[in-house]
């Protein structure tokens, strides 16, 4: 009945959300970077649900037998593609993912790989988009945070659109460098208020 | 009249074109339209065709091809587990009615070898006209049907020794060689049996076979018709029924890989010569003999029939067919059949029967046969509906649930309604009209009962007063019109959610008040259509997107086709060719769209 390829558990685990991956240049070279990591998940949301029915026990499953956790997506309005929180909602319920008997997700990590359309220099009070992005995504690290979860400096890719062959590829080894090292390379977990986006 | 072959065929044609639309839409089924488009051309009608022999000639052909698909329907070891219906009912019938008409004809003064001749002839019922007719009532897999397919076989089997006996019963000059001839054409027949069931087994295949691999599709329907044709006129060179050498062939050829093309290159031929075949008896409707005349004739044709009927009712409940089923299964071999011709004109010929009894057994037969289609309307409209009053449920599960819904059909569509809704802990009242089906279902917990939903006091038993929902789910389109029409006028409180055949259905249904009619194949379709987007390297959420467009294009354009769906036929098809030109647009579109942002590259 499906396509969606099988997707097995790995301590790694990428929820990967594009409503239109083959326009996308920087996200194709992200996302082919890593797909064939060993101990990865990679797990392409529209794919296994182009009808957003989101299967949450199954998620469960890859959620508990994974360490770390990677949401990579652009960013559309500030925040996520639509699937993204779909998938929040309907997986991190109770029972799982906070109140009583909760706990799964406790001391694992989880970590942003963003593209933007705009440049760095919008993320600033003087900029087009005024906030910065760790202002923009509070609404993610707070969620990881109050499942228990690490929110680790997110890996951001701005101007994807701008960047040259060359760049994009540095970007995307620097993406699956910090994922085959794990948990070496595991980037800093953020503090509750930091503003940690490296221009500031 | 010109007698060429062209104009002749041109009135067939459109006579048959006219009559049989016209009699299914009036509900008379199409035996009666061909009936009448016979009637309507022959020599008391129009006088368009005067000569009956030629088509006559094709219909018989359509009766072989007929009794052809009928035996391809039939492995040997089916046909084997109705031997005992076959010998025992076919016999009976075929006894029974011969003699007690035998002894009818004798009362009114025919001579002994007449009486015997008229008492066989009659009891023969019309292949033909049964088999069509069970048919199209999806008769032919129920009890009544295998039945009556058995004693229709048996019949075809007497026409053998019956063919013999003939010439005994003709003057004494014929008679003489008459009995040698009977007894060494039984051998005969026996022996070419033997051949054409060697034959069959061990020929026909590897023939199939090499005609196949020629690759030449009309060259297999040509050889297709050959065997049948060729079994056909073997059996009546040997005095057997062309019918009967058909039957074997189609049983031979029953359990060979080539079955279904077989059945789908013999199909429309049949269809198209059996029109034929009812048109002529149309036509021998000699109705200036019946107006100089009528109460005799009338008397013999319903003489005829009741005698027959009576018979048949006895058999039906001696072989323990269901009740509901006794009378469908007396009138449809009730009538007088094709065979009764062959053997009246032979009879006649050997001087058994003179011939104004000929001229008027010809006239009983062909009235019989026209009163079928009317005695099974009859059947439909009154009789069975009061035979059913009182349907055979257990009396431990009287339909006394109270349920939020109903559903109406239990077959692939109204079995998935009900276990969605039964998973989400919702009451189903569940109607079907197949005691097979029901049985398995109930075992998996359902409450589903037996009956006919277009039934008003079945609706009601079912509670359509109290409840919520009425999901129509029936695999036929008419039942559901009238099944929502029943509700619409009894319980007009009651929301009806209706499963469509096809566009036109769904329209039908909008007409009666069903707000959003679901077609049934369309969902399965455009999931199809999604998985050939994805196999062709479409993502999955992409192919979505496009199979949902398409929906909501295909679901506006027929808000518009159901806006006009009132109005000329031209204008429709116009709105149609507008909507293939604007979905083309729109896909163009899209793809244009995919390649600038592919151009302009995404984040």
């Amino acid at each position: 009945m499906t396509f969606a390829p099988l997707v097995k558990p790995a301590p790694v685990l990428v929820l990967f959300a594009h409503p239109a991956s083959w326009a996308s240049q920087v996200n194709r070279a992200l996302a082919d970077a890593v797909r064939g990591l060993t101990g990865l998940c990679f797990h392409d949301l529209h794919e296994a649900y182009p009808g957003f029915d989101v299967d949450a026990e199954a998620e469960r499953e890859l959620l508990r037998a994974a360490r770390l956790v990677v949401l990579q997506h652009p960013l559309y309005w500030y925040g996520p593609p639509a699937i993204v929180k779909h998938w929040i909602d309907v997986v991190l319920g109770p029972g799982f993912a906070y109140g009583a008997g909760a706990g799964v997700l406790a001391d694992k990590d989880l970590v942003q790989v963003i593209t933007t359309g705009a440049f760095a220099t919008a993320y600033r009070p003087d900029g087009h988009h005024r906030y910065t992005l760790a202002e923009l995504l509070r609404p993610v690290e707070q969620t990881a945070r109050f499942c228990g979860m690490h929110y680790l400096r997110p890996l951001v890719v701005y101007a994807g659109r701008e960047l040259s062959e060359v760049a994009v590829r540095a970007h995307a080894r620097r993406y699956r460098d910090l994922l085959a090292g794990y948990p070496e390379t595991r980037p800093p977990e953020v503090v509750p208020g930091e503003l940690w986006e490296t221009w500031a | 009249m010109d007698h060429g072959l062209l104009p002749t065929a041109v009135v067939y044609l459109l006579a048959a074109v006219i009559a049989v639309p016209l009699a299914t839409r009036l509900g008379l089924g199409s035996v009666l339209g061909y009936l009448g488009a016979g009637i309507a051309i022959g020599p008391w009608g129009l006088g368009l065709v005067r000569d009956l022999a030629d088509v006559r000639g094709f219909g018989e052909l359509g009766v072989v091809l007929l009794l052809f698909l009928i035996g391809l329907e039939l492995e040997p070891r089916r046909l084997w587990s109705l031997r005992r219906s076959i010998i025992g009912t076919g016999a009976l019938q075929v006894l029974a009615t011969a003699v007690l008409i035998a002894g009818a004809a004798a009362l009114i003064g025919q001579d002994v070898r007449g009486a015997l001749v008229i008492g066989m002839g009659l009891a023969m019922s019309s292949t033909a006209l049964a088999l069509q007719s069970l048919g199209e009532r999806n008769l032919l897999g129920t009890p009544a049907g295998r039945t009556g397919f058995s004693v229709l076989l048996f019949q075809d089997l007497a026409v053998v020794p019956m063919l013999a006996l003939i010439p005994l019963l003709g003057t004494p000059a014929v008679g003489d060689t008459g009995v040698a001839v009977g007894w060494l054409g039984a051998g005969k027949g026996a022996a070419v049996i033997a051949g054409a069931v060697l034959g069959g087994r061990f020929l026909t295949r590897p023939l199939f076979r090499f005609i196949a691999a020629t690759r030449l599709r009309e060259l297999f329907t040509t050889f297709s018709l050959f065997v049948v044709a060729g079994m056909a006129y073997l059996m009546e060179a040997v005095g057997l029924s062309m019918a009967l050498g058909a039957f074997l062939a189609g049983v031979l050829l029953a359990e060979s890989e080539y079955r279904r093309a077989l059945e789908a290159d013999i199909e429309p031929f049949k269809g198209l010569l059996m029109g034929f075949f009812f048109m002529s008896v149309g036509m021998t409707v000699d109705f200036s003999r019946l107006m100089e005349d009528p109460l005799p004739v009338i008397a013999a044709v319903l003489g005829l029939l009741g005698v027959k009927v009576a018979v048949l009712l006895a058999l039906a409940r001696a072989s323990g067919l269901p009740r509901q089923q006794w009378p469908v299964f007396a009138v449809i071999l009730s009538q007088g059949g094709e065979f009764a011709f062959v053997l009246f004109a032979a009879a006649a010929a050997g001087g058994a029967l003179s011939r104004e009894v000929l001229e008027t057994l010809v006239l009983v037969v062909a009235l019989s046969m026209l009163a079928t289609p009317l005695l099974l309307l009859l059947n439909d409209r009154v009789v069975e509906p009061r035979l059913r009053v009182a349907p055979p449920l257990p009396p431990a599960d009287p339909i006394d649930v109270e349920n939020a819904v109903i559903i109406a059909g239990f077959g692939r569509v109204g079995q998935i309604v009900a276990r969605l809704l039964h998973a989400n802990r919702i009451g189903t009242t569940v109607l079907d009209h197949d005691p097979e089906h029901i049985e398995t279902v109930r075992r998996f917990g359902f409450k589903v009962f037996y009956g006919d939903a277009t039934r008003l006091d079945l609706l009601r038993a079912a509670g359509a007063e109290r409840a919520r929902l009425l999901v129509v789910a029936v695999d036929d389109r008419d039942q559901a019109l009238a099944i929502v029409d029943l509700a619409r006028a009894e319980f007009p409180g009651l929301r009806t959610l209706a499963r469509a055949w096809d566009l036109v259905h769904a329209f039908d249904l909008r007409d009666r008040g069903v707000a959003d009619p679901e077609r049934e194949s369309f969902e399965g379709a455009l999931r199809l259509g999604e998985a050939a987007l994805r196999s062709l390297g479409f993502g999955a959420y992409q192919a979505r997107l496009a199979a949902q467009r398409f929906r909501r294009h295909d679901v506006r354009t027929n808000e518009r086709l159901y806006a006009l769906s009132h109005r000329e036929l031209t204008q429709r098809v116009s709105v149609s060719l507008e909507a293939r030109r604007e979905l083309e647009a729109l896909f163009e579109a899209d793809d244009r769209a995919r390649r600038e942002s592919r151009d302009q590259d995404w984040q």
